[in-house]
């Protein structure tokens, strides 16, 4: 039995060093002075330094908040509607069409997705004018994403919602939007949260699709980094990984402890319950 | 006897789904129908919307031109970047699976209280930024890198490695991006493993191992298939991993698309192109989807 | 008010015997899910102030006629009628009719305070009063100290007493509940029929309620209507459904019964003779069929009386072999198997701590009913 139990922690061991080495390495090279390689040559805060004056980068990380959040928004508002019109309506025209275009975005390359989109709008461009490649087409392509994925999120979330409360609450008196915003929503309200930080994360990740979307001066920081990185190694990216990692990090640890605190809390109010 | 039709309080329904069945028209299927027209156009000086239907003296025409997708067939060049991209990505789940099962399976074994903590240990990497984990690899198998000099300062080589830009590196950034999406699903399933089975086996006389390829792995094969499709189907039009840490041998698909976009402008191809792929993705989600609708039915 | 030490308290309350008023009036009911007619032209008129209980097993209809009295389910035909006012197409918001679910329903993400003023607020009423009433309905159910508590919070038994406050908030002209002991446990479950129909008595509401139990539908209702198959087979006082089924169903469904099968040999006015494979039988009254007709002869349990010595009665008796013996404490529960192979279950009461006839297995004994103890069965 023993062996066993060696066995499974040293796999999880390696497997999380695999996932880590790479992550300490950039924090750990954002402080070494060497600039062309990875040879440890001296600890110095040079790079962030640099990093404050690099005004690429900073413009781009604005920027990229600001489509984050303008694409995270609307993919919750969507992502909501559609989760809702997948969860409660078990029938109507064309409902395989519907799930279909729900969840393509989630499998189609994102090369696909940005072409056919930027095909899309130059298209209407041409046609009428609008829209001018920028902040616009970006936070459309990253709504287009978001909305796949937030649906799926709330998706799961109002399965688990039984039924009989939206019944409750209209034969109390409540009409069908009420509903909605008096009961299905406050309980839904942490899937509607975990699918913003999912959607905003991955508007501010994303290359491919704001490559595709983006017009002149509208760089975003996956941009402005993925185009340094192919030309070679750059400190300052390293510097930006180190603050995004310590970011993220406090971000989730933060979380979860917050989370399985409210969970023990609950528990135990649960069970003093039926003690009385 | 009265009859009824559906109740007026009913009708508020056609605004909730026309909302969001426009959203979903207007950015899924409406893409794709003008990719497919473009893709039998060709590319002239208006633009790539050449016409597909007219109307000249009297007469409908549509001209539909397959002499893109002709091309498609006979290149070679298409033909081995898709079979290139099915192969990494082939490679790639297979690897995932063997590194990732064990690790879920002990996950998913470990005292409930700790499951917390190391599943939230799997996800972090993945909120961080999965470009700069790309550069980070980048970083570490360098001519100039950080495995490369630590090898060297051990003086196990002599001159570095020529580890960038080859299949080999692609494939670790490969399995590096994607080994969460297999461990998710993989864990879920094996966390919901009643080990009332695992007992009941034991007590009727079968070995540790042989519980294992028995009872364990034919349970957790949705887990297996579920985490297999989410790393396979973007595996294939995976386009920062090979263009950050790949090489001209590794062209894959997504590459292709790009360069056809970006570098030749030459739209039409880079529809055709897209039409293709999308339909040879439409296939296994199809599978997907009915295996997931079967399991359902089944439960 | 009905009191526990009244004996039937389940039984009518004083205001309702007075005026059998009718209020609530089904009309021809159906509600068909594709080809499969779930609920089969119900018509059924229930009183004012009446606990009227649908009693039947699982897939009967009785979850889905309920369901249409809210308004949750759109009938394929027929009438509902409330109080003179035709509610069929009446969406659930818009009837005076509340419901007690089965899983309660009550909302987590509110208090219980907010959970029974919830109906009252979409009314619009004042602030004062909606406290005023919170109030009173607490007090009602005994959870006066309860109203900043979440329902997670709380008992399953404190979670039902939100929920039936909650429903009788609004002071709807119609309760309705859905099997409203079924997620309790045994003990509680006795305890709360009689907390139930005091606070519904109380209040004065005419109340539906839809159960698979048949102790439970006795224990409270005033009328049961027994349902299967999406039709109603009887409605009447618990007393006289169980005394006086109207077919075999319902006898076998309500309480045991030992059913035999035999034909009439004998028709008068005032007796039948019935002659079975077991025995023949004299039904002290007469009935309306033919001699030669086969009709099943239906015996509760406990009409039956055994004991050792042959009695004299030439009909009405048989005699058998003990084969099964259970004493349950109160009562003696006897299953005698007959010459032809019948088994019939008698159970004798314990009235003396030290009784003489103590039968044990194996023993022959001699089972005997009264006249009146029968009930003649043609469908």
């Amino acid at each position: 039995m023993n062996a066993y139990r060696w066995f499974g922690r040293s796999w999880l061991a390696m497997g999380y060093f695999f996932l880590y080495i790479p992550i300490i390495m950039l924090v750990v090279y954002s402080f070494n002075s060497s600039s062309q390689d990875m040879i440890w040559r001296g600890f110095t805060l040079h790079w962030y330094e640099a990093l404050a004056g690099d005004d690429e980068i900073i413009a781009g990380f604005f920027l990229s908040l600001k489509v984050a959040t303008l694409a995270a928004t609307c993919s919750v508002v969507l992502g909501t509607f559609t989760a809702y019109v997948l969860t409660n309506y078990r029938q109507f025209t064309g409902r395989a069409l519907f799930k279909g275009m729900a969840s393509a975005p989630l499998v189609m390359p994102e090369v696909i997705i940005g072409l056919s989109l930027l095909l899309m709008l130059v298209g209407m461009d041409n046609a009428i004018g609008f829209p001018p490649r920028g902040l616009l087409t970006l936070v459309f392509g990253h709504t287009v994403l978001g909305v796949a994925y937030s649906a799926v999120v709330i998706e799961s979330r109002l399965k688990e919602i039984s039924r009989s409360l939206s019944e409750a609450a209209m034969d109390l008196g409540c009409r069908p939007y009420q509903v909605f915003f008096l009961v299905t929503l406050p309980n839904i309200s942490q899937a509607l949260v975990s699918a913003w930080l999912l959607t905003f994360t991955l508007s501010l990740d994303d290359v491919v699709v704001s490559a595709f979307l983006t017009g002149p001066g509208y760089s975003t920081m996956p941009i402005v980094i993925f185009s340094r990185a192919r030309l070679g190694l750059d400190p300052r990216v390293n510097t930006v990984a180190a603050i995004t990692i310590a970011v993220v990090s406090t971000g989730v640890v933060l979380s979860s402890l917050y989370m399985a605190r409210a969970e023990r809390l609950r528990q135990k109010e649960i069970s003093a319950a039926f003690r009385h | 006897m009265k009859k009824f039709s559906r109740p007026d309080w009913l009708s508020g329904r056609t605004a909730v789904i026309g909302i969001p069945y426009f959203w979903l028209a207007v950015c899924s299927l409406l893409p794709f129908l003008l990719v497919l027209k473009i893709s039998f156009g060709e590319m002239d000086a208006s633009g790539p919307f050449g016409t597909l239907v007219s109307y000249i003296d009297g007469a409908l025409a549509v001209r539909i031109r397959l002499g893109n997708y002709i091309y498609l067939a006979q290149d070679d060049l298409y033909i081995i970047a898709y079979l290139n991209s099915i192969r990494y990505a082939a490679l790639t789940t297979l690897i995932c699976l063997i590194i990732g099962y064990p690790f879920a399976y002990f996950m998913a074994r470990a005292p409930q209280a700790r499951r917390g903590v190391l599943m939230m240990l799997v996800m972090l990497p993945f909120w961080t930024s999965f470009l700069l984990r790309i550069y980070a690899w980048k970083g570490m198998l360098s001519n100039n890198g950080v495995l490369n000099n630590f090898l060297m300062s051990a003086g196990v080589i002599d001159a570095p490695i020529h580890m960038m830009n080859t299949e080999f590196s692609l494939m670790i950034g490969m399995v590096y991006s994607y080994l969460p999406f297999m461990i998710l699903p993989l864990f879920t399933n094996l966390s919901k493993l009643d080990v009332r089975l695992i007992e009941a086996a034991a007590d009727l006389g079968s070995t540790p191992w042989s519980t294992f390829w028995r009872i364990t792995v034919p349970l957790s094969k949705s887990g297996i298939i579920a985490g297999s499709m989410l790393v396979f189907i973007p595996c294939v039009g995976e386009f920062v991993i090979p263009d950050l840490l790949g090489g001209p041998s590794t062209i894959m698909i997504g590459h292709v698309m790009w360069d056809e976009f970006f570098s030749n402008v030459d739209w039409p191809m880079a529809s055709t192109v897209t039409v293709v792929v999308i339909l040879g993705v439409l296939i296994p989600m199809g599978i997907l989807n009915k295996y997931q609708s079967g399991d359902e039915q089944k439960l | 008010m009905a009191s526990a030490e009244s004996g039937n308290f389940s039984g009518t309350s004083p205001n309702a015997a007075a005026q059998d008023r009718p209020f609530l009036q089904i009309n021809n009911l159906i509600k068909e899910f594709g080809d499969n007619r779930v609920v089969n032209n119900v018509s059924v008129t229930i009183n004012k102030g009446e606990i009227f209980a649908l009693l039947g097993s699982s897939g009967c209809g009785k979850s889905t006629l309920l369901r249409m009295l809210a308004g949750f389910e759109t009938p394929t035909s027929g009438e509902i009628v409330l109080n003179g006012k035709n509610i069929i197409a009446d969406a659930p918001y818009h009837r005076p009719i509340n419901m007690m679910f089965q899983s309660y329903a009550l909302f987590p993400h509110l208090s219980v305070w907010d959970n029974i003023a919830f109906g009252l607020r979409r009314e619009g009423l004042a602030g004062d009063d909606i406290a005023e009433r919170v109030e009173k309905m607490l007090a009602l159910v005994q959870l006066a100290s309860f109203g900043k508590r979440k329902p997670h919070q709380l008992s399953g038994g404190q979670q039902q007493r939100v929920a039936l406050a909650r429903s009788l908030a609004k002071r709807p002209q119609l309760l309705l509940l859905d099997e409203p002991l079924a997620a309790l446990d045994k003990k509680l479950r006795e305890r709360t029929q009689l907390e139930l129909v005091n606070i519904i008595e109380q209040v004065g509401v005419t109340c539906v309620m839809v159960t698979h139990d048949q102790e439970e539908a006795m224990a409270m209702a005033s009328r049961i209507a027994v349902m299967s198959d999406g039709v109603i087979l009887q409605i009447g006082e618990p007393r006289n459904v169980y005394e006086t089924p109207n077919c075999r169903f319902v006898a076998d469904f309500i309480g045991s019964v030992n059913m035999f099968s035999g034909t009439v040999v004998e028709d008068e006015p005032d007796h039948v003779v019935i002659q079975s494979a077991e025995c023949s039988h004299y039904v002290g009254h007469g009935i309306t069929g033919t001699p030669g007709m086969a009709v099943s002869v239906a015996i509760r349990p406990e009409k039956i009386a055994v004991s050792a010595e042959r009695p004299q009665q030439q009909h009405n008796c048989v005699s058998g072999e003990v084969i099964e013996l259970a004493y349950l404490g109160s009562y003696t529960v006897y299953h005698l198997k007959l010459a032809g192979g019948t088994v019939i279950k008698a159970t004798v009461g314990n009235t003396e701590r030290h009784g003489a006839c103590r039968p044990k297995w194996g023993d022959r004994l001699y089972a005997r009913w009264d006249d009146d103890a029968m009930v003649v069965l043609t469908r």
